[in-house]
């Protein structure tokens, strides 16, 4: 509650700020006498502020210097973000990327406001000749460089600045995983005869899968981690099901498994709606937390909503004599998330 | 393992003829009259149930699943929400002010108890474990309810929020599966681990903060709005006051 209200004085004070800084102006109009002018019949040249002032040494010093401790604190986000064990780091990339940000930003205030010449030109276009206009800019322009003596130098540490920050930006996205290795994205060690696992590694048996609930499942013997591992396991009665055709015997005592990756944009299906009482309920389906994208469990997870392009893969079940679930064969079609051509197919 | 079936039969065929050998209890009798009052036009007269849309006295259109065998679990879930009564069947149920008093409410769930079912759990949050209730709340109920328990959307219905639920309210829940919610066996939760489940939602309902500002524990979306509209015109406002000032300066 505190924070909120520190949060409206804040907002009121800038508020007042800005209302105290417009009335301010308003009384300090421009004495006309030291306004340039030339005037002819179809234009009209006005020069304001000082004419070409000495080079400035200690505020090209000063942006030096804001542009070179910035691109170190940029260049820190980068190293605070590869040392993965630091305690606090959290703060420490909120801190060097924060203070990157506010050093470039008085590099360019005082670059703007002491470096770069303030001249004002206003002018009103004609119909014809425009030979003056130009003149004009031009001559704004010329003087535009004059104050700054080491240009290289300047331009050298903008440039330095803008590739530390661009650098420490696009550090992040390296912590979304292996880049160049695909191949992640269709493994999966789902083959006739491995065993369903649950969680703890304990075989699924058919007769625990009960209906109106759902179980994640994992490969026997094999990583939890890949993406092609988990599946979505539901039980509906047999005679509900609609299964696409070829997959006759895919769901022994109407038992079915999916990948647990939405074909969307491979999250984690987590979501099962299945109505207590049909007549007054939506009818039942999987659907993925990220953006709802609803699968029907009846008809081979066929996609009933949402933004994910195909069906989820479904695994073929067997019961083995023992009364455990293992799959019957591979995905009926490629697992993991929709990206560059695999959307429909 | 027969020997049990049939005992069990037998327990339930008691528990489902009331009034047969033994004098009816007084309080299911009270609960019959309030259900002959206020559910019975859904759900049947002796609980059997309103398979068809069947327009009744007052021109209720009565809708409604049989209530034989859900026990007073289901009966005391329902009516201690407020999920019961319901104005329209085909709506979902949403937590409202329960309609009728808790010695009503009492009264019902023995009436319906004696239909036959669970009786009311009572689950020991205490004996619980935080870490296990995350983890599995995580897994089956924060697909729905978000991991901080605030509620959200299925596609065609309202994943209500858990601020409000009590301990009981929660063990009911997911044994009985709501609306369209999942329901959930003691051979697939166990007892142990609803305990756990219920402790970590009640973690959830008074999280402890470690400082700042917890913007209703909603995660991204009310982190982007403050972000977006209090940071951000924060910042338009002092850029616009240096602005000012430079040009002042400059005149």
């Amino acid at each position: 509650m505190s924070v909120l209200r520190f949060l409206r004085r804040v907002l009121v004070l800038a508020l007042l700020l800005v209302l105290r800084r417009r009335r301010g102006r308003r009384q300090s109009a421009i004495p006309s006498e030291t306004l340039v002018g030339l005037h002819t019949p179809t234009h009209v040249y006005v020069y304001t502020g000082t004419p070409a002032r000495e080079p400035d040494l200690r505020a090209e010093l000063l942006v030096l210097v804001l542009l070179g401790v910035g691109t170190v604190c940029a260049v820190a986000f980068v190293v605070v973000h590869a040392l993965d064990r630091l305690p606090r780091q959290t703060q420490l990339l909120g801190l060097s990327l924060g203070l990157a940000f506010a050093l470039f930003a008085a590099a360019a205030i005082v670059f703007g406001t002491r470096l770069v010449a303030q001249d004002e030109h206003e002018e009103n276009y004609g119909p014809e000749e425009h030979e003056q206009d130009q003149a004009g800019v031009a001559h704004i322009l010329d003087e535009t460089g004059d104050r700054i003596t080491r240009k290289r130098l300047l331009k050298l540490a903008a440039g330095g600045a803008a590739g530390a920050l661009g650098v420490a930006l696009l550090t992040p996205a390296v912590s979304l995983g292996p880049v160049l290795d695909v191949g992640a994205l269709s493994r999966t060690p789902w083959r006739r005869g491995r065993g369903l696992v649950d969680r703890a590694g304990r075989p699924l048996r058919a007769d625990d899968i009960e209906i109106g609930t759902f179980y994640t499942a994992f490969p026997a013997g094999a990583s939890h981690d890949e993406i092609g591992s988990p599946l979505i396991v539901v039980r509906l009665e047999p005679a509900e099901l609609d299964l696409p055709p070829g997959r006759k015997g895919w769901a022994p005592e109407g038992i079915l498994a999916y990948s647990k990756i939405c074909t969307h944009a491979g999250c984690a299906i987590n979501l099962y709606r299945t109505p207590l009482f049909e007549p007054t309920a939506p009818r039942a389906a999987l659907v993925c937390p990220c953006h709802y994208s609803t699968f029907d469990p009846a008809r081979g997870a066929k996609v009933l909503f949402g933004p994910a392009g195909r069906p989820l893969p479904q695994l073929p079940l067997e019961i083995a004599s023992g009364g455990a679930l293992r799959a019957g064969g591979p995905f009926s079609g490629r697992i993991g998330p929709a990206w560059w051509g695999v959307r429909r197919s | 393992m027969r020997g049990g079936v049939v005992i069990g039969v037998a327990a339930l065929a008691c528990l489902a003829v009331p009034g047969v050998g033994a004098p009816e209890d007084p309080l299911v009798e009270r609960g019959r009259n309030v259900y002959t009052a206020s559910c019975v036009s859904c759900h049947g007269p002796e609980g059997q149930g309103v398979l068809s849309p069947t327009r009744g006295s007052g021109g209720i259109v009565g809708l409604g699943p049989p209530l034989r065998g859900v026990g007073a679990r289901a009966a005391d879930f329902y009516l201690r929400t407020g999920y019961m009564p319901l104005r329209d069947p085909s709506d979902q149920p949403r937590r409202q002010r329960p309609l009728l008093s808790d010695r009503e409410i009492d009264a019902v769930a023995a009436y319906v108890g004696s239909l036959g079912g669970p009786p009311v759990p009572k689950p020991h949050p205490e004996r619980g474990s935080l870490r296990e209730g995350l983890e599995l709340f995580t897994e089956y109920c924060a697909g729905c309810h978000q991991v901080v328990g605030e509620g959200g959307v299925v596609n065609g219905a309202v994943a209500p929020p858990l601020g409000r639920a009590t301990a009981v309210q929660i063990a009911e829940a997911v044994r009985i599966g709501p609306y369209v919610m999942p329901r959930f066996s003691r051979r697939h939760i166990s007892d142990r681990q609803l305990d756990s489940i219920v402790r970590y939602v009640q973690a959830s309902q008074d999280p402890e903060d470690a400082g700042g500002w917890g913007i209703g524990h909603l995660g991204p979306v009310p982190e982007g709005m403050v972000a977006w509209l209090i940071a951000g015109s924060a910042l338009v406002l002092v850029a616009v006051a240096i602005g000012k000032r430079l040009k002042e300066g400059d005149e």
